[in-house]
């Protein structure tokens, strides 16, 4: 009786010591100066060193965002390079204050692993690559073609449901090692290569002898949301996270880039004003400066400046926007209104 | 002259073996051939971008203009670009540590631990700055070739004196630390590294208070050097047990305490022993640094992974790969060629 109740009571004692790193992060980030975000080893795009041993991608430049929004500054960042292993670790313990790690968004992650995902900053998926003279349009067309794979959980997977959900047949080539896999797609041993689509546009950049002769086909036939990553229990931070996406949405939506940034000041739009500081109080509910979202347009830019830069046409894997389009666009990218 | 006689005497001493040796002799020429015309005559050694590289060596080649565009990014990582000097000293400091003590002369205790606290400090402000107007670098930036030393050197230099003490208390009189020893010893060698590893890095953080945070190189180091303590321990233990008993009693009959008895008669006989043991596990140990990776640190074949990644360069794997090994190769080479002079040195 006696030792049941000292044992509850310990046991509570040690739920309230030890949460979940539930502390302020927005204090830390400010006290520090400096933003820490967990990024990839190494995927071009997404968070890669250059020569220099420079961060640049996506997940890069949202961390920068960041940084941009609650410090003034998007060089006050510091990147930590996570495993797949020990990524949501580095979060769970504190080391990380936000997780931009190409990491699918699922549900698991957020109610076991006690995580918050904010909006994706990228849409991937699996899709299709073939060879331009083909003269194939869609995944539609691919009945009976052989498609190169690699072996995987969810790849080689995907790619049955669909050809079966599609009433179409499909020869599977399948090769465990990647560099392999895309010799032999390069050199046509297979009708088609199948991966997420970041996935084929970085071989095709890499790998293609021409990469102007590939195509990656429209079809997505499989969900990975890429979002950024928050430990529950610290709303505030969490709050400036998914704004800071949402701003950089919004500023593409209306607009507004880091070229036209000073112009844009002046505009008559409410939306613009209140984001960009004109109109004070967006910055006051997030608890930062009003500045926010000028300094996330104005050092890193709008959405899809970040996206160009980095998988778009500008950068050597020239994906197209597809689905990372603007909803008005027929995308998925759409911000909440900033008011 | 000799020579032809040791030939005939060896590789023509009749039909079969002569056929034998001519087969193995070309194969061996055909292999190595192939390797210079890969590596050399077909290789590529200066283009604009990986595609133009293939194009030029017509895939037949090595690609070296990788390595040219990418050396200092696999053998120093992140670490500031203009200030690079740094780590390259460090790299050169460590290297004129480890020689200078592998010389016999250098051989007394005061003067080897003097030279590596002085050299280790010169090194941690080298790198880490903050001090004398170096700008101050954080420990994750600190990649490639100098962090692959640091890891292996303090790992070693670390673990040596944990496993003499472990190897002594495993043979201790006393049950209590023999306990203790044995169960720290057969705990650590039961697990393999990749777990410790993980228990340093990923479970670690999660039992600490809130807010508090080890640094992540820390962690991995002092995670390697538990790791190293107890194979290290085992080889030296080794080396105690080949002392014959008479030693030990030729010590106490000198009247020689415990600790005079192990320091001058037993351990020094034990330890030139067990030299051959102790180099091997030293290379194993160097090369397992490499796991590091797993934690996200980025090591020389780390940084080597992401630069085959960069989508201008993409797959050269093999020139990658051939580069680090080749460095790999150097330390390890050192190492086994130094045991074998040392080994013969201490036998006169």
């Amino acid at each position: 009786m006696n030792l049941s109740r000292t044992l509850t009571a310990a046991l509570l004692a040690m739920a309230i010591v030890m949460p979940a790193w539930a502390g302020p992060t927005l204090d830390k980030v400010k006290k520090d100066g400096v933003v820490t975000c967990g990024v990839t080893t190494g995927l071009a795009g997404f968070s890669m060193a250059d020569r220099q041993g420079k961060y640049t991608g996506i997940d890069v430049d949202t961390c920068r965002a960041i940084a941009a929004a609650v410090l003034g500054s998007a060089d006050k960042v510091r990147f930590v390079p996570a495993t797949a292993q020990q990524r949501f670790t580095l979060l769970q313990s504190g080391e990380i204050d936000v997780l931009t790690r190409n990491t699918t968004w699922t549900l698991t992650r957020e109610g076991d692993l006690g995580f918050l995902f904010a909006p994706p900053n990228y849409f991937d998926g699996q899709g299709f690559m073939v060879a331009k003279k083909a003269g194939v349009k869609s995944a539609k067309e691919l009945d009976g073609a052989t498609v190169c794979v690699q072996p995987g959980t969810t790849t080689e997977l995907n790619l049955a449901d669909y050809f079966r959900t599609n009433k179409m047949t499909f020869k599977p080539l399948v090769i465990e090692k990647l560099d392999e896999v895309e010799n032999a797609f390069f050199a046509g041993r297979c009708d088609a290569y199948s991966t997420d689509r970041s996935g084929l546009a970085s071989s095709r950049a890499g790998k293609a002898p021409n990469p102007d002769d590939y195509v990656i086909l429209p079809e997505v036939i499989s969900k990975e949301p890429l979002a950024p990553a928050v430990r529950q229990g610290d709303d505030e931070w969490f709050d400036i996270v998914k704004w800071t996406i949402f701003a950089m949405i919004d500023a593409e939506e209306k607009g507004v880039t880091s070229k036209n940034l000073d112009d844009m000041k002046k505009s008559d739009d409410p939306e613009i004003q209140r984001m960009l500081g004109v109109v004070p109080g967006m910055g006051k509910s997030l608890h930062i400066g009003e500045d926010w979202g000028y300094n996330i347009v104005k050092q890193v830019g709008n959405y899809g400046e970040v996206f160009d830069r980095n998988v778009g046409p500008a950068s050597p894997l020239k994906l197209d926007r597809g689905i990372n389009a603007l909803w008005n666009k027929g995308g998925l990218m759409y911000a909440m209104p900033i008011r | 002259m000799r020579a032809i006689v040791w030939a005939r005497a060896n590789l023509f001493n009749g039909i079969w073996n002569s056929i034998l040796t001519l087969v193995v002799v070309v194969l061996i020429a055909r292999g190595l051939w192939e390797v210079v015309q890969w590596g050399v005559i077909d290789a590529v050694w200066s283009a604009p971008d990986g595609r133009a590289c293939r194009a030029l060596s017509n895939d037949a080649g090595a690609c070296w203009a990788f390595i040219g565009q990418w050396n200092r990014f696999i053998l120093f990582g992140r670490y500031p670009y203009d200030a690079q000097w740094r780590p390259l000293l460090v790299v050169i400091l460590f290297m004129v540590l480890v020689l200078a003590s592998c010389d016999r002369r250098m051989w007394r205790a005061g003067l080897l631990a003097g030279m590596w606290i002085f050299g280790l400090a010169a090194c941690f402000i080298l790198m880490g700055g903050g001090v004398f107007g170096l700008a101050k670098v954080p420990t994750d930036l600190w990649n490639g070739l100098p962090l692959t030393l640091f890891l292996a050197v303090i790992g070693l230099a670390g673990a040596f004196p944990l496993a003499i003490l472990l190897a002594l208390g495993r043979r201790s009189q006393l049950p209590t630390i023999r306990a203790l020893c044995v169960g720290y010893i057969e705990l650590i060698r039961g697990v393999p590294l990749i777990t410790v590893l993980f228990m340093a890095s990923v479970m670690l953080p999660l039992f600490l208070p809130a807010g508090v945070t080890i640094n992540n190189l820390v962690r991995a180091q002092a995670g390697l050097i538990l790791f190293y303590a107890a194979y290290l321990a085992e080889v030296v233990r080794g080396g105690l047990q080949a002392i014959p008993t008479g030693q030990y009693e030729a010590a106490d009959a000198l009247g020689l305490g415990y600790w005079r008895k192990t320091s001058l008669i037993v351990l020094p006989q034990a330890l030139a022993i067990s030299i051959p043991p102790l180099v091997n596990t030293f290379i194993a140990a160097f090369k397992d640094t490499t796991l590091v990776t797993i934690v996200g640190l980025f090591d020389l074949l780390a940084t080597a992974g992401n630069a085959i990644t960069d989508p201008e360069w993409r797959g050269f794997y093999v020139e990658a790969y051939v580069f680090v090994a080749a460095i790999y190769f150097v330390f390890c080479f050192f190492m086994s060629r130094y045991s074998r002079n040392l080994e013969r040195r201490l036998a006169r």
